[in-house]
């Protein structure tokens, strides 16, 4: 109880908690989206190709402040995702290796330019570490406006282009008869799980960053098959791991945050896995006493069951 | 060069060759990312494998690793075969969580004791010279030693198993019908890379070793189709790619691991670049000596569909080309002069005329192949 | 330019389509007469398929034109509806029925703005016509694969189109819904639409169509079905395996 009082006077912890909670709704309404286009390591690879760009982006301006590192991130982000595709469509590499040499590769890089500047004199660079382990305590007011500000947009922007989202996750190829821009949309698409990713970077790290984009999606399309409540369902786990975790860390010792929210969010897949309605393990457990078990990912799965019952007022030989 | 500036050379080119061997395969069988996965959860069986045994130096520390190693492939594909998430996912959800685990318990026992998630991630290989054992009266690295019995390991097991490997790699049907056991080469392999990643960790940190493993097999991919050759040159870039980064690292006075893995990108590039075959210049090259025949080609067919017809006059004509065949003008007039050259077309004034010879080529392009 | 290509729904000249430098369409030039119901057939890699794609921009053209009523496919997008090959997309995609139905019509709705209470309708009209009324809440995973396809085919119902390109919808389909295609081909032709349909089976080809085109990567003969679809015509496209096939067809 006085810890939850605390949210309310402590000056820190009620910035970690909306910190937090902002990387959570952010990252699951990206998630959604990336566990849909199959992109869930996604997460992983762009958390790690933006450490160069951070550190050349300290490097340019010589300050540490949020925005001009988080365009540095994002830049570096979507040129590792630039070298993805330029390395699969030309040559027989394929996904896993490209995304593997572009991870370890680029991050590497930040890494010696990071040895480098830290070597520098001066007091600036102190705290550019935070972009690989994350340091979700050393959140600030300032922090959360940006995160906030950026997030907003990116949400912003989805809204807007719902329709449009939904259709070239689902079909582009249709898309693109019907006029579309589906190359720039996949663009848009890209940029935002990686501003999802580099707002989420300097409260949980590398490591941890992936599992907020692999994992609110996998668990909130569990319990629904419609896009719209997958989305806000994810958005929502991922805002409630990130709470759980904040006020987790912040009411015992010694505990990390990112980690925190990582357990937190990795519960939730679990507890998806086994008891959502339908698609849950349980559920199917509980069915394959009647009818053989129906498998959600495969499709067709049910075709013998559902595909026998003819609807109404279709034509009989 | 200093006695410790070779041995940090020798244990790096040893890391690079140990994780070549099974990041071959790795990159071949399309799951590159689970060194990425391996390479982190290892962390949590050294940290378990501390708390039993409470000495960071015991050997057996390896197996707990390589336990925790095993037990991520476990469960990705545990999770996997609930059919409830894809592959990518099913990675993505099990490694940070157990990374998330072994972090909590370190900052909760051991705040200051030597694993440290710094050391995890970034390695220091300039300390390799420092940590010794003594082998048969002479004191030599920690590293050379671990690293040299894992690269004999690997190598042991890759020729042993080598047509086993190979068979399961590109046809896991057809070696599980001779009766080989694809399931009892997959864990092999994804224990091989445990216990590689878990002694080269120690030195390199894991995003070196996710470069060493993947990066140069990538590359080798690229310019070689037999596999005994990929192992080879994974192995050769791999070795080159450290030392050169050993001396940037050195000259340049940055973090060493950072170096190499940027090194191994740099000769990543130079393959997609230059391989003499698959290389972005020689599918440059190949796609416009290709386009120039092709062109030809097209010239030839368009000319003989309208030879004869009504709107020969219009069709037939150098400028109507640029329209028809969606050509630039300069590139229209090129492809003219080729066909002439070979004696396929005649230019009249602005009308194009088939010669015999580029009539029979034109049917034969028609014919039905 | 000596033919009219406003005359028809779908001109095509001398398109020649290249993967990697290496033609899979030859110099092909079909017109597709207006209320025309073509099949498309033709052996595996003669470049059916393509042939629509490259139609429709999705596969660059080394050569060519293709007009639709004359003018660019760019122009004319509204009256050209796409049927793709039902494995193209991911059925266990978050979504149901009416929603894929919907899609057809974003197209009108332009960006941004969402479906109203017409496009709604609309889509209901359209899954009443391939005989799936009730099925438009189900989500797209528990369909059978034939109820898929008649998906697909609503879409494109739903965008009210004056072209149909449809690719294998035939294609591994129980006999339902086999019938089901074959009614709304016959019903778009009777209302005046122009069809054009990837088509595996030839044994059908008289049955269900009344134009054919022959393709192998070039174009061997196109026209009526009593014209053009005769034994030496399809041994030219088929090459000798065409005895084979209708036998084990037939």
């Amino acid at each position: 109880m006085e810890n939850l009082l605390l949210i309310f006077t402590d000056y820190t912890i009620r910035n970690v908690l909306l910190g937090a909670i902002v990387l959570g709704l952010v990252s699951g309404t990206l998630s959604a989206f990336a566990v849909l286009r199959k992109a869930s390591l996604l997460g992983d690879t762009m958390s790690h190709a933006a450490l160069p760009g951070v550190i050349i982006a300290f490097l340019i301006t010589g300050v540490r402040a949020p925005l001009p590192l988080l365009i540095g991130a994002l830049i570096a982000g979507l040129l590792g995702t630039l070298f993805m595709s330029l390395i699969t469509s030309t040559t027989r590499i394929k996904q896993d290796s490209a995304q593997g040499v572009i991870l370890a590769v680029f991050f590497g890089f930040g890494m010696a330019l990071l040895s480098w500047v830290i070597r520098q004199p001066g007091s600036e660079h102190a705290g550019l570490d935070r972009f690989l382990f994350g340091q979700a305590a050393a959140t600030v007011e300032s922090d959360v406006i940006t995160m906030a500000g950026i997030g907003g947009i990116a949400l912003l922007l989805i809204a807007l282009f719902w329709k449009e989202f939904k259709l070239i996750t689902f079909d582009a190829q249709y898309a693109r008869t019907i006029g579309l821009p589906v190359g720039l949309l996949d663009v848009l698409v890209t940029t935002l799980i990686v501003i999802a990713v580099v707002v989420g970077l300097q409260m949980v790290g590398v490591v941890l960053m992936s599992a907020m984009i692999a994992a609110p999606g996998a668990a909130a399309r569990q319990w629904t098959n419609r896009l719209g409540v997958m989305v806000i369902l994810s958005a929502v786990f991922g805002a409630v791991a990130g709470a759980a975790g904040a006020l987790i860390s912040s009411s015992a010792a010694n505990v990390p945050t990112g980690p925190v929210i990582v357990l937190a969010i990795t519960v939730i897949v679990i507890v998806s896995l086994l008891f959502a309605p339908n698609r849950g393990i349980l559920w199917s457990l509980r069915r394959t006493k009647s009818v053989l078990a129906p498998s959600p990912v495969e499709p067709n799965a049910q075709a013998h069951v559902v595909g026998s019952a003819r609807p109404k007022g279709v034509y009989e030989p | 060069m200093t006695q410790s500036q070779i041995e940090i050379q020798v244990v790096a080119a040893l890391v690079a060759a140990a994780c070549a061997i099974p990041g071959v395969f790795l990159v071949l069988r399309r799951s590159a990312l689970i060194s990425d996965a391996i390479s982190h959860t290892v962390l949590l069986g050294i940290v378990i494998g501390f708390m039993l045994l409470g000495d960071i130096e015991n050997p057996l520390l390896i197996v707990f690793a390589a336990g925790a190693g095993v037990l991520t492939v476990t469960l990705s594909e545990l999770l996997l075969k609930t059919r409830r998430v894809r592959e990518d996912a099913a990675i993505g959800l099990v490694f940070p969580a157990l990374f998330s685990i072994a972090v909590i318990i370190i900052t909760q026992n051991f705040g200051s004791i030597h694993i440290d998630v710094d050391a995890v991630l970034l390695g220091e290989l300039a300390f390799a010279p420092f940590n010794r054992v003594d082998i048969i009266g002479s004191s030599l690295p920690r590293g050379v030693v671990v690293m040299g019995i894992i690269l004999i390991a690997n190598l042991i097991a890759v020729a042993v198993f080598y047509k086993e490997l190979k068979l399961a790699t590109f046809d896991a049907g057809l070696a599980a019908a001779l009766g080989f056991s694809p399931a009892l080469i997959h864990y092999g392999l994804m224990t091989s890379v445990s216990v590689t990643a878990v002694g080269a960790f120690d030195h390199v940190g894991s995003i070196l070793v996710i470069a060493l493993m993947i990066a140069p097999p990538a590359a080798a991919y690229l310019l070689t189709d037999r596999l005994a050759r990929m192992i080879a040159y994974s192995a050769l870039i791999g070795i080159a790619a450290a030392i050169s980064g050993y001396w940037i690292a050195r000259a340049l006075n940055v973090n060493i691991s950072g170096a190499m893995a940027t090194m191994t990108g740099i000769f990543f590039v130079a393959a997609l670049m230059f391989a003499p075959e698959r290389g972005l210049i020689a599918q440059v090259i190949r796609r416009k000596r290709r386009g120039e025949r092709f062109a030809v080609e097209m010239l030839l067919v368009h000319l003989r569909r309208h030879e004869g017809t009504s709107d020969e006059e219009t069709e037939n004509t150098l400028g109507h080309l640029t329209d028809e065949l969606n050509w630039s003008p300069r590139y229209a007039h090129q492809t003219v002069k080729r066909a002439q050259r070979n004696g396929y077309v005649q230019l009249v004034s602005d009308a194009l005329r088939l010669t015999d010879q580029g009539r029979t080529m034109a049917s034969t392009l028609l014919a039905v192949r | 330019m000596t033919k009219d290509t406003s005359l028809y729904p779908i001109a095509v000249e001398d398109l020649t389509v290249a993967y990697h430098e290496e033609p899979v369409l030859w110099d092909v030039d079909v017109t597709v007469p207006a209320g025309a119901l073509m099949a498309i057939v033709g052996p595996n890699g003669a470049g059916k398929s393509t042939l629509i794609k490259a139609m429709l921009g999705l596969v660059p053209r080394s050569a060519g034109h293709v007009h639709f009523f004359g003018r660019s496919y760019a122009e004319e997008r509204q009256r050209v509806a796409y049927v793709p090959q039902r494995g193209s997309v991911d059925w266990d995609f978050p979504t149901n029925a009416l929603d894929v139905v919907m899609m057809g019509r974003y197209g009108r709705i332009g960006w941004v703005k969402r479906p109203g209470k017409a496009d709604r309708a609309v889509a209901h009209e359209a899954l009443e016509m391939v005989g799936m009324r009730d099925f438009a809440s189900r989500q797209i995973s528990q369909l059978s694969g034939g109820q898929q396809q008649r998906v697909f085919l609503a879409r494109a119902l739903a965008q009210d189109a004056d072209i149909y390109l449809m690719d294998e919808p035939f294609q591994g389909v129980d006999a339902t819904t086999e019938h089901a295609i074959v009614r709304v081909l016959k019903d778009l032709q009777a209302r005046g639409r122009t069809v054009v349909v990837v088509h595996h089976d030839l044994e059908t080809v008289p049955e269900y169509f009344d134009h054919v085109l022959l393709l192998n990567v070039k174009a061997i003969a196109n026209g009526r079905v009593e014209d053009v679809f005769t034994p030496e015509n399809l041994r030219a496209a088929y090459g000798g395996r065409v005895d084979l096939l209708l036998k084990q067809e037939a």
